[in-house]
């Protein structure tokens, strides 16, 4: 297990140098950073090919790329342009994401799991058709569609929850947001259930156990629902790092200053090392939850043994 | 001697899409205590699912028991309470499944599935269910027992598998148990073993055994009485050193006779000809006579009555008495439809 642990390891440093040298490129070769910052005046050359010195921006790109990881490793990642230090600004940014992914992971799991499991042993009934249909829809519905609906009605409408969440971001008004974010995940996690309880359902161990004598719930939860999460629960471990990137929208439409919101003004303000900076640490949190799940699984499936 | 289970005119059907399939059509069989009964019969005559309609295992839907009375010691389980007849499952009555690979559950550990016989019927603490697991397994002669009761099925050869799945249908020392082909799986050299083994246990407990097998020669050795399923029937019944010297159906005939045997040694293998009807068409009459040698018009339009042949013996064919005195190997009989 250990040395199955250190060779994923290795493993992760191809790809994490293979995308975040690709971010790299993309933010920096393909758009004038010194330019962004200027606006719609044209800067004056003099200034510009100083700044461009400051940010080591007149280096190869390949130059740069090292001299930017080299800084990320001693935990400097850079200054937006606005003198706030990226840093200071994940700081802010990644606690409240991190709370609004958990606050969406456990909607997802819990609803999504008990969904599964009644339409799953109920297939063909009314149970199972309504869901069904359920998670069509929200399939079918984009997060921002959704997301501004559910804020309308839940937060203008009725009045239930502020319609954006205040700068602390309290977990009680998280929870609609997370719900947001969750939708389409949970829609998945419903759908993976159900076809995982129904083909569990049959099997010969579900029969052996109730022909021990094992009361439903038993046969249901530790027999039937035991074997039935193993794909789901790899589901929900690749999901937390989309949910975190995905949040984009969802932190835009509650006004939640988290990595989406950060990553967004990154975006549209040209700002390269804020963006260059959220994706990077997005992309360890990607290779981290994909090695855990991996982990979970052997754990989750004795059948599977790492060597 | 007392009877400990009875079955009585059971019928079970499957809604499918392909309609209704009458699986178990009418079957009728008696465990005595202590003793073995063998149920033979060919794939798909309704040997697994009689045995699951017992255990009040059947998949429903879209198994459905349409008649019938299962009496274990004389009371009702069709009638039972879910709860009673729960508390009567796996404690009284067990189930041994043919493939323990699949029918053990692959991610919990043997001695957690063995655990979990005492701690649901008895309410014995973990740790006591867990040392009881390992007694159990000591018994099957699993060798190290103590340290192999963390490990997984998987990590089990086939025989050890299958002494697992017996242990844990002896766990409660029950009074019955219904071993569903439990050699089929298993490596020819470990069938003797296992089958061993289950007979041996069976005398030191002095349980009822339902053997559901193909082996024939396995039931000669172990069973007291023999069923003979066909097409959801029972065809014929009788104690079992009877039925091999003289069968009174021409199913049995047929299937003694497709035994190799050092008697006979270079005459051909009979094998009954044709396939055994689908349960969704069972033809009219008697079941068997498209394949049977001694078919005649009755018997394609009148559904032969279970016959007392003798004293414990009973035979589904109106021609037992041509079948049962005599007409083996004197080739085809006198008014064969054909
Ligand atoms: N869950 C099910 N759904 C639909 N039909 C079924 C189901 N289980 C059994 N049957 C049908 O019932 C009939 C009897 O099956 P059964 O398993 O009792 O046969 P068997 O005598 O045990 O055969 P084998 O020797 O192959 O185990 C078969 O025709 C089968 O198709
Ligand atoms: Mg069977």
């Amino acid at each position: 297990m250990g040395r199955y642990v250190i060779r994923r390891l290795l493993q992760m440093i191809p790809v994490f140098i293979g995308s975040t040298f690709l971010i790299f490129v993309m933010v920096y070769a393909l758009g004038d950073p010194v330019a962004a910052l200027f606006g719609d005046r044209a800067p004056d050359p003099a200034t510009a090919a100083q700044i461009r010195r400051d940010l080591y921006l007149d280096h190869p790109l390949w130059q740069q790329y090292l001299h930017y990881m080299g800084q990320i490793f001693q935990g400097n990642f850079g200054t937006a342009f606005d003198g706030e230090s990226v840093l200071s600004l994940m700081a802010g940014a990644w606690p409240l994401t991190l709370r609004l992914t958990i606050v969406a992971i456990v909607v997802e799991a819990v609803v999504g799991v008990v969904l599964g499991l009644l339409s799953g042993l109920r297939r063909g009934r009314t149970v199972d058709s309504g869901v069904l249909v359920l998670t069509l829809i929200v399939v079918s519905v984009p997060t921002f569609v959704s997301g501004y609906v559910l804020q309308y009605l839940f937060g203008v409408r009725w009045n239930v929850v502020p319609p954006s969440v205040s700068p602390g971001a309290p977990l009680n008004q998280l929870i609609l947001p997370g719900i947001v974010l969750a939708l389409v995940s949970l829609a998945y996690v419903t759908r993976l259930t159900r076809t995982s309880v129904a083909e569990n359902h049959r099997a010969d161990y579900v029969r052996t156990a109730t022909a021990k004598g094992l009361p439903r719930h038993t046969v249901v939860v530790r027999h039937l629902l035991r074997n039935s999460l193993i794909p789901v629960v790899t589901f929900i471990g690749t999901d937390i790092g989309a949910l975190m990137g995905g949040a984009i929208v969802t932190e835009r439409i509650f006004n939640i200053h988290g990595v989406g919101y950060q990553l967004y003004q990154g975006i549209v303000r040209q700002n390269s090392p804020t963006v260059v900076g959220f994706v990077t640490v997005l992309v360890i949190v990607f290779l981290l939850a994909n090695l855990l799940v991996d982990l979970l699984y052997a754990v989750l499936d004795p059948r599977i043994r790492y060597a | 001697m007392s009877t400990l289970l009875e079955v009585t005119d059971l019928h079970v059907e499957f809604r499918t899409r392909d309609g209704i399939a009458k699986a178990v059509d009418g079957v009728s069989y008696a465990v005595q205590a202590g003793q073995t009964l063998a149920v033979l019969g060919e794939s798909g005559s309704g040997k697994s699912v009689t045995a699951q309609a017992v255990m009040g295992i059947l998949d429903s839907p879209p198994g459905r028991i349409t008649a019938g009375r299962i009496a274990f010691h004389g009371q009702d389980l069709l009638t039972m309470p879910e709860r009673e007849r729960r508390a009567v499952r796996g404690a009284r009555m067990a189930m041994i499944f043919q493939d323990a690979l699949s029918a053990l559950n692959p991610v919990l550990s043997v001695g957690h599935q063995l655990a979990e016989m005492f701690t649901t019927h008895r309410g014995t603490s973990r740790k006591d269910a867990r040392a009881k697991a390992v007694e159990l397994m000591d018994r099957v002669r699993i060798p190290a027992a103590r340290q192999r009761a963390g490990d997984f099925p998987h990590q089990f050869s086939g025989g050890m598998r299958q002494r697992v799945m017996i242990a844990m249908a002896i766990a409660l020392e029950p009074e019955l148990v219904i071993a569903d082909e439990p050699t089929t799986a298993l490596d020819v050299t470990v069938q003797a073993q296992v089958m061993d083994l289950l007979a041996e246990l069976q005398r030191e407990m002095d349980m009822g055994l339902i053997l559901i097998t193909h082996d024939l020669g396995v039931v000669a050795d172990v069973a007291d009485h023999i069923a003979v399923m066909y097409a959801g029937r029972i065809v014929e019944t009788a104690p079992v050193h009877r039925i091999y010297a003289a069968p009174a159906h021409p199913y049995t005939k047929g299937l003694l006779e497709s035994i190799p045997r050092l008697d006979r040694k270079g005459r051909e293998l009979y094998a009954i000809k044709g396939l055994p009807p689908s349960p969704h068409h069972v033809p009219p009459g008697c079941a068997f006579n498209p394949r049977c040698p001694l078919a005649r018009d009755r018997c394609r339009t009148e559904q032969p009555p279970l016959y007392e042949v003798a004293a414990g013996r009973t035979s589904a064919c109106h021609y037992w008495h041509e079948c049962l005195h005599g007409t083996r190997d004197s080739g085809t009989p006198e008014g064969a439809g054909r």
